[in-house]
């Protein structure tokens, strides 16, 4: 039969109050109202969350897993991490 | 019984939600889309807790041990008091969605009310209800503007379950002497004092789904009476079977 | 609810120096145990295998819904009418995530969808019995997802990322639903002697089709088999079988229900139930569409699907008359 193709939405949920929005799932909606009311259906049901996000994927941009090299490798600076720095002994509250 | 009058309006109460549940659960696995399937099992859920609520409430004002499920399955057709509206079939998915949003409407109303009763167990019941309600409003509405405002066949088929659902509507708003005596209480509401409310929102969300409220109609009641039309005895058939056919027998 | 392993063993896999560069870097991953996300390189074979069978899996969620389904509005007491709807909404769910795994791969929904219902795609044949008594919601909650939870475990680990994300939210929900099943049968056993028939009589109808919801023997030993290798399949359709046979066997006898197999007999040797022959033609039967549901199955899933097509349509030209007010035209 004729086929219609509705979009499709990731949703993000927190979880409790004072955490980040985190990646639940996707689904379909053809608009937004419908994408957060389906997405309230779909992943809270058992009280997953209390904030919903909801994007169509259309719009979000993803690194390919070509650049992951360009991208990530060259981030490991180990003097941004504090275990670099040595600390004398008896120095306290540092 | 001490309280006759607030059993019999429990009773109501809730064989509108067994009903109305009832009839909602039929779409179970079959909705047009895979997300309204999961929507919609969510409205069964809580017709059916709503209706457990006032049964168990019910059954403790009964004072005979009798439970929830006595309540609910072991009677006969004219004792089962729920209006008309609930129990008429399901028709397409716009006579579903229309008739859920005009009961809905009203009872998000009438739980907000109930919120004041000086009985504290219904008031407890109205505090859950009342937001399971809001949703229920919220989800059957912006079906109601897409439908009413999307393609040309949408609009035809939510403009006759429109049509069609509103001579059932009056039930609604009628009160007996039972009901009297209770508001008179401060225990139930009258449901009148909502009507206006209920009749501009139902005006705005049409106006939004560019449908058109066609009110002059002749208007069927009865169902609050154990008058009830036909398809009732149906539902009872599917509902009532198991119990009938092994009675007495825990599940 | 349940994947099922139609097929016997996969064809051998490609000897190493065939893989190509690539190739060889997606298998290396895979022995490191990493997971494999949409945009990897995969090879064209592995994306197949998953296609069909992340959609097999969500097919046969979705048509798994309707035995239950259909005993929705004659549950006996409305605290069982919940938990059953709580239950088969559970499923929707279920069809939903796997449905959005199977997307990553690179088919929509639709194209699913249309492939179940006017093509030849394939789900569990367990969902082609019909249910009859009340005994049954027990019994496939009990049997039927029990066997599916022997098979899911071990899915979540496995290699394909949205695949395994998608059966560790599914197993984490699908716990309640073999209890559930198991408390039916357990009040029935425990009550009139009437209801005690019921569940044996159920048992006696859906063992044989839940032991081969596993799939046909493939051995014990799947090296060599793509599957395994591309850890997909972790463990042979005869291995999840026995475990099922064994941790099912006790919990029936407690309940006094007798298993429907002459043979059945405990092995001290092996710690293993032994069980008889199950009846393949019947299963082929089923799978080629003979079984007593198949085609009531499939219409009233072709029925929902068209009844709702105007619902479809509508709210996808609703949104798009939106979106065209809120970007007006730029003036020429």
């Amino acid at each position: 039969m004729k086929q219609i193709i509705t979009p499709i939405w990731e949703v993000f949920l927190r979880s409790k109050n004072g955490l980040d929005h985190k990646h639940a799932g996707s689904l379909h909606a053809s608009d937004a109202e419908q994408a957060l009311q389906n997405a309230r259906d779909v992943y809270t049901r058992r009280n997953e969350g209390i904030s919903i996000w909801v994007v169509e994927s259309k719009h979000i941009t993803a690194s390919q897993p070509d650049d992951e090299g360009s991208f990530f490798e060259p981030g490991e600076k180990i003097y941004r991490h504090p275990t670099f720095y040595h600390v004398p002994e008896g120095v306290k509250n540092l | 019984m001490t309280n006759e009058n607030l059993y019999k309006y429990l009773i109501r109460m809730a064989d509108n939600s067994l009903i109305f549940g009832h009839r909602i659960s039929e779409w179970t696995g079959k909705c047009p889309t895979l997300e309204e399937d999961i929507a919609l099992s969510n409205f069964a859920l809580d017709f059916v807790g709503q209706s457990r609520s006032l049964y168990t409430y019910a059954a403790a004002i009964e004072g005979k041990g009798r439970d929830e499920d006595q309540l609910a399955y072991v009677k006969l057709l004219h004792d089962y008091k729920n209006i008309l509206l609930l129990e008429q079939p399901n028709g397409d998915f716009g006579y579903t969605i229309m008739r859920a949003f005009i009961y809905s409407t009203f009872m998000h109303k009438f739980w907000l009310k109930m919120l004041n009763s000086k009985d504290e167990t219904l008031a407890a019941i109205a505090a859950k209800s009342e937001k399971e309600a809001a949703y229920h409003v919220r989800h059957s509405a912006e079906w109601v503007i897409r439908l009413g405002d999307g393609t040309q066949e949408s609009h035809n088929r939510m403009q006759t379950a429109a049509d069609e659902i509103w001579r059932f509507t009056a039930e609604m708003f009628e009160t007996d002497e039972i009901e009297m005596a209770l508001i008179a209480d401060g225990v139930a509401i009258d449901p009148k004092e909502i009507q206006d409310e209920w009749l501009s929102y139902i005006q705005e969300i049409f106006e939004m789904a560019t449908l058109t409220l066609n009110q002059d109609v002749f208007m069927q009641t009865g169902g609050r009476s154990g008058q009830h039309s036909e398809y009732l005895g149906y539902i009872l058939c599917e509902l009532q079977w198991v119990q009938l056919t092994y009675p007495n027998s825990k599940w | 609810m349940y994947t099922q392993a139609l097929n016997k063993k996969s064809p051998k896999a490609a000897a190493k120096d065939e893989l190509g560069p690539e190739g060889i870097k997606f298998q290396k991953k895979i022995d490191a145990d990493l997971k494999i996300e949409p945009y990897d390189f995969m090879p064209a074979a592995y994306r197949k295998t998953l296609q069909r069978q992340i959609s097999q899996h969500a097919h046969s969620e979705i048509v798994g819904a309707l035995p239950e389904g259909n005993w929705v509005t004659r549950a006996p007491t409305l605290k069982r009418k919940a938990a059953l709807l709580a239950k088969i909404q559970d499923e929707s769910g279920h069809a939903l995530y796997l449905y959005s795994a199977a997307e990553t791969l690179g088919m929509s929904r639709e194209e699913h969808t249309d492939q179940l219902l006017y093509g030849t795609a394939k789900y569990s044949s367990i969902f082609n019995y019909p249910a009859l008594t009340w005994g049954d919601m027990g019994t496939i909650g009990w049997l039927v997802d029990g066997a599916a939870i022997m098979n899911q475990i071990p899915l979540c680990r496995c290699s394909y990322g949205p695949y395994a994300r998608a059966m560790v939210r599914v197993c984490k929900e699908e716990s309640f639903h073999q209890r559930q099943g198991y408390d039916i049968v357990n009040i029935l056993c425990n009550g009139s002697k009437a209801q005690f028939e019921m569940a044996q009589e159920s048992l006696n109808r859906f063992w044989w089709p839940a032991l081969m919801m596993f799939g046909p023997s493939d051995g014990e030993d799947l090296s060599g088999d793509k599957s395994n290798i591309w850890k997909i399949k972790r463990f042979s359709n005869d291995v999840l079988r026995q475990r099922f046979v064994n941790a099912t066997v006790p919990q029936a006898h407690f309940l006094g229900l007798e298993i429907p197999d002459a043979v059945l007999k405990f092995n001290e040797e092996t710690g293993n139930w032994d069980f008889g022959e199950m009846n393949w033609s019947e299963f082929f039967d089923v799978i080629k569409g003979n079984g007593k549901c198949n085609k009531e199955r499939m219409s009233v899933r072709v029925q929902a699907y068209e009844d709702g097509a105007w619902v479809r349509e509508a709210t996808n030209v609703w949104a798009k008359k939106q979106a065209d007010l809120e970007t007006p035209q730029a003036a020429e």
